[in-house]
């Protein structure tokens, strides 16, 4: 996913000479090719990412088009004030883009994990949150962000991320993708960890549990309509995402459905609830260790489904 | 004034009643709206008055002019200053400032950029408007573009690591297109700096921090005028200017008294600053 993000950065930049990209002092070696072809628009601000984030809403009042880029936790939180007043509120065309979201750098522990920055950005008005789930959409997401005018926020996973799409797809911001269509449940999940919600619904498909994946890569707006939709046709909601359950996507799709009376709909939020990740291990270990894991979601489903066994004959195949 | 007075004598007098005249202003619309930093304006009103009548290139009838010089209020508590002189330049009417803090007014209590023509950021909490200015004379220099970039910060707000990290990044980037003036009246909202966090050796710090430092009298026009046409100081160094102020100066029971930051006179005071500020019978409005 960062390589597909650098390697449009480069594209739009060649394109766009307003295009500036900005690191607090990570990722200096991958911006190499960027660094040579555009001498000074590569601005490394040392490790001080509230200073990067006020400078870029300057550098933007005078028609520059940032990329702020660090990892994810550090842009969010150590910058937060400087986002909220000198981009938000001032309406500034910053891109922040957070690398290593969620826990994907798993070995290096809590302090570089950045599991409660969707809840933070998205109370922040004018803010957009795109948070692709594999390198074509971060590709999509990209381009999206730099032809939007105003703050956005680009939620990155980092190298490695294997892929969701196959074939090219219509990535429109503020629309949710239906990755697979099933009308038992539906799952609704973001970023990387849509891969494993892939995984799970190929394994209930064999147990005859027929589950729609929706994939929703603008967190903000969020599409309410993909939501409703599902609510209406599926008996149950499961949400799945790399982060908190309070103020994340979960929380997103619980005000969605509790706004269009969905509310006796059987729902649960799968995500951290109420910790910081847990342990360190590889980032796919970090996944059963935090109950992310494929068989998690698999077991989250059926727990779900249980409690609409008496409408759902094939789940009763399914022994949890 | 006398017409043997060589030209730039005249100028002095003219800006000198400019002072004086935005002051009156500003104490009024502060002292009518019932609310306003009273003594951290009247800190700042000549440094004001004289980036906006003697240096900054700018056109109010081209305000978005990109080859303009900027200037940001980054301790944007003392805004009125800042709304008098916008006012009296035409930026926006005068009649605004009757509307300063009210219901409906583009006027409140920390400058908005979306709302104030001629404001160039939206300040109010401290250690903002600094950085955002670096990042318009970075933006600056990205395009060989010959415009000024001049912040005002506080004393106190020098107390935020922002500052610092600001002042560092400038430096390296060699952006002597950037001018900070401190306004030092050495008092913050409790008390003075020296009794709560003091900033001293400050000269030595920015010295430290790869600026080129100057040192003036905050209320003389004449040394402003001059300190301000000298810019940049070094080729390739960032310009600090700390410019030796008092809080609520020109007011005799405010100066120097930090229980003043926010507080408002009452009837008896106001009669004071009538008298001091040469606002004849001011006060009966308040009776």
């Amino acid at each position: 996913m960062r390589n597909a993000y650098l390697s449009t950065l480069y594209q739009l930049a060649k394109s766009n000479k307003n295009i500036l990209a900005l690191v607090a002092d990570n990722g200096t070696i991958v911006y190499d090719k960027y660094r040579e072809d555009f001498t000074g628009r590569f601005i490394n601000f040392g490790i001080s990412e509230a200073n990067m984030i006020s400078v870029a809403a300057g550098l933007a009042s005078c028609g520059k088009v940032p990329f702020a880029y660090t990892i994810a936790n550090f842009l969010t939180f150590r910058a937060y004030e400087q986002i909220r007043n000198d981009v938000c509120l001032q309406k500034m065309n910053v891109k922040i883009v957070g690398i290593g979201a969620g826990f994907v750098y798993s070995d290096l522990g809590p302090t570089h994990h950045s599991t409660e920055d969707i809840a933070v950005m998205r109370v922040l008005p004018e803010m957009i949150i795109l948070s692709p789930s594999d390198p074509l959409e971060a590709v999509k997401a990209t381009n999206a962000a730099a032809h939007i005018v105003g703050p956005v926020y680009l939620r990155l996973a980092t190298g490695g991320t294997p892929k969701i799409y196959e074939s090219d797809y219509v990535f429109e911001v503020g629309k949710g993708v239906t990755l697979r269509e099933g009308n038992d449940m539906a799952i609704i999940a973001t970023g990387s960890i849509v891969h494993e919600a892939v995984q799970a619904v190929n394994e209930l498909e064999e147990l005859g549990i027929s589950v729609r994946l929706i994939n929703i890569h603008t967190i903000k707006p969020i599409d309410r309509e993909i939501i409703i939709k599902a609510a209406m046709e599926t008996q149950a909601i499961l949400t799945i995402e790399e982060h908190s359950i309070t103020g994340g996507l979960g929380s997103c799709v619980a005000e969605v459905l509790a706004e269009a009376n969905c509310v006796y709909h059987s729902f649960k939020r799968l995500g951290l609830n109420d910790v910081f990740p847990q342990g360190y291990g590889n980032y796919q270990e970090m996944k059963v260790l935090n109950g992310l894991s494929k068989d998690d979601i698999v077991k989250e489903v059926n727990n779900l489904l249980n409690v609409k066994r008496s409408i759902l004959p094939s789940s009763s195949d399914y022994a949890v | 004034m006398s017409k043997s007075f060589p030209a730039e004598f005249s100028k002095m007098i003219d800006i000198k009643e400019k002072a004086k005249e935005l002051k009156k202003e500003m104490i009024k619309t502060i002292c009518r709206a019932g609310g306003g930093h009273m003594p951290a304006s009247l800190s700042i009103i000549d440094i004001l008055t004289v980036l906006y009548y003697s240096t900054l290139q700018i056109d109010p009838d081209n305000s978005d002019d990109p080859h303009r010089d900027r200037f940001i209020l980054s301790k944007g508590h003392a805004c009125v200053a800042l709304y008098v002189v916008l006012a009296d330049k035409g930026f926006f009417g005068k009649h605004h400032l009757t509307t300063y803090g009210k219901f409906g007014s583009i006027l409140g209590g920390h400058p908005d950029m979306h709302k104030i023509p001629g404001v160039e950021a939206s300040t109010g909490s401290l250690g903002h408007g600094f950085p955002f200015g670096v990042g318009m004379a970075l933006s600056g220099k990205l395009d060989d573009e010959t415009y000024r970039v001049f912040t005002l910060l506080g004393d106190g707000e020098c107390q935020e690591g922002s500052i610092w990290e600001a002042a560092m990044f400038a430096s390296h980037q060699k952006l002597d297109n950037l001018i900070a003036i401190i306004d030092y009246n050495k008092q913050q909202a409790m008390d003075y700096l020296d009794k709560i966090v003091s900033l001293e050796p400050f000269v030595e710090k920015w010295r430290a921090f790869g600026w080129e430092v100057r040192e003036v009298d905050g209320h003389d026009l004449n040394q402003l005028i001059e300190i301000f046409n000298t810019c940049p100081f070094v080729k390739g160094k960032p310009n600090l200017i700390i410019a030796h102020t008092t809080k609520g100066k020109g007011i005799s029971f405010m100066e120097h008294e930090p229980l003043w930051h926010y507080r408002m006179p009452n009837l008896e005071e106001m009669k004071i600053v009538s008298k001091d500020l040469g606002l004849g019978d001011f006060w009966k409005e308040f009776e």
